[in-house]
């Protein structure tokens, strides 16, 4: 790890005014991501500026019906608070299926949103990395690539994003809330994070003088009908190879509204509305579970050892729609 | 902020040696106040600044257990957060959980059902079930396989952590009370 000076933020406009002031400067709280990178000197700060003595916590109801995640919220708070829950299981599940107790325990919402797109030649600084230093290629086209994206690819960059909770705030159309030195404005989720194209150095579409407040979920939360599907090497404990969040609104066995998150497949949480629209007025068939699951894919190109993603996601899409489709998924 | 050039954070990181800090920690009940340096790791603070060497580093990334303790009756693995961010916070480390010569109930299961072999990871497996204990949300075997998984075992006692949890979960002990 390299030294670097060290400041605690005791609110959230001295937090804003100390990360602009120094260009290599980055925002601290569960750090579960960015100590990692450090200790592989691939994230070099000059500054951190811990910020998570901000009242940036707590999980509250909103006027619109939905709630607020503070975005120095646990993933373990969230995961376990009653109203999520009650009304978004298929969020408290996504949480729940993603790392361990105890960095549930430590990570934060919006750390969750800010952890690196990230893959194992992004971490070795022996191999080249366009994320890493822009310009000088992309070891995993060529490389040892099982884990890598399928969609949403470019010639630069094949990293696929991690996260869990991102693929459920993904299908649930969450709003990120950020704050920077020109006031504030809200993100839908789908705007967040981004493509790799030919800039897979920037993750998401937050500035570099801005901070997260807060996500806000939306009222409609889909307790009936979901499921989280993981699939991955072990049971426990592991990055998805394909996830899928699946959401349904049904009038008896009629799809009224669908909704498709995809982890594990691209660089950032993948969804298609248009495509999802084909299910809406279908019965909740395998045939027509199929159907929008060959859609989904039909742009996947995979790189040689993740091409399996492919078809694995189809089948996991087909599976998580299913367990949807039942009253009280058995997710 | 994923756009800041890396050039950039390497010279300014060499021209600033920031000094070292005094924090104050609540380890095993005592007060202990420590200087370190913003990048020391809380893992390092227990383990090199206050003799507390029952905390193991495994894997230095998160990823085995074997540094897990409670911060604020909270399991976390302690080589991924700086010690300087948990001034005034209250820690216990394996070295806190017996009472004199009375082992914790999760040592003496630990014991009783052979949960070990090397032992490296186990103070982390045993602060881990702790904070597992004190969630409440383990029901059942499964649960409590699920809910350990951040914590590897490479001699693979596996069976046997889990019997010693369960034994523990059963009487309802809700793991140390300080």
């Amino acid at each position: 790890m390299n030294s670097f000076s060290y400041t605690r933020a005791d609110d959230v406009a001295t937090a804003l005014r100390e990360v602009a002031a120094d260009g290599a400067a980055k925002f601290i709280a569960g750090g579960t991501n960015l100590i990692d990178l450090m200790k592989e000197n691939v994230e070099r700060p000059s500054r951190l500026i811990d910020i998570t003595r901000l009242t940036l916590g707590g999980i509250r109801p909103r006027s619109d019906g939905g709630l607020r995640l503070g975005a120095l919220a646990t993933n373990t708070d969230v995961a376990y608070h009653k109203e999520i829950e009650r009304r978004y299981p298929l969020l408290s599940k996504a949480i729940l299926a993603g790392a361990s107790p105890q960095l549930r325990n430590m990570a934060t919402v919006g750390g969750n949103l800010l952890q690196r797109t990230r893959c194992c030649y992004f971490y070795d600084t022996a191999t080249p990395c366009n994320k890493r230093t822009p310009g000088v290629g992309c070891s995993a086209i060529a490389g040892f690539n099982r884990a890598h994206a399928i969609l949403g690819t470019s010639a630069a960059c094949i990293a696929s994003h991690p996260s869990d909770m991102c693929v459920a705030l993904a299908a649930l159309e969450a709003v990120v809330r950020v704050t920077g030195s020109v006031g504030e404005r809200v993100v839908p989720f789908a705007a967040f994070h981004r493509l790799p194209g030919d800039t897979p150095n920037i993750d998401t579409n937050l500035q570099a003088d801005e901070i997260i407040t807060g996500v806000d979920l939306p009222a409609r939360g889909f307790a009936e009908h979901h499921a989280y599907l993981k699939i991955r090497d072990r049971a426990s404990y592991a990055f998805a190879l394909v996830s899928v969040a699946a959401a349904l609104e049904m009038d008896g066995n009629t799809i009224t509204e669908a909704r498709l998150a995809l982890g594990g497949v691209a660089h950032k949480p993948w969804r298609d509305p248009q495509t999802e629209t084909m299910l809406h007025g279908q019965s909740a068939t395998r045939e027509n579970f199929k159907r929008v699951a060959e859609a989904l894919l039909r742009d996947a190109k995979g790189f040689g050892r993740n091409r399996f993603k492919i078809e694995l996601a189809k089948l996991a899409i087909v599976r998580a729609l299913s367990q949807a489709s039942f009253k009280e998924a058995h997710s | 902020m994923n756009s800041k050039p890396k050039a950039d954070a390497a010279t300014k990181a060499t021209v600033s040696l920031p000094t070292k800090n005094g924090i104050t920690l609540k380890v095993n009940g005592a007060v202990k106040q420590i200087e370190i340096a913003p990048w020391t790791t809380l893992l390092d603070a227990l383990r090199e600044h206050l003799g507390l060497t029952g905390t193991k580093k495994g894997c230095d990334h998160g990823q085995c257990g074997a540094c897990t303790v409670l911060v604020n009756g909270k399991r976390i693995t302690s080589c991924l957060t700086l010690a300087i961010m948990h001034d005034g916070a209250e820690v216990t480390t394996i070295e806190g959980l017996a009472e004199g010569e009375v082992l914790h109930p999760l040592q003496k299961a630990f014991v009783e059902h052979d949960a070990f072999q090397c032992g490296y990871c186990t103070p982390g497996q045993i602060c881990s079930a702790v904070g597992l204990l004190r969630e409440g949300k383990a029901k059942s075997p499964e649960d409590i396989r699920e809910l350990m998984s951040g914590n590897i075992c490479r001699c693979g006692a596996y069976a046997n952590i889990v019997a010693a949890i369960e034994q523990v979960s059963r009487m309802g002990e809700r793991g140390d009370e300080e």
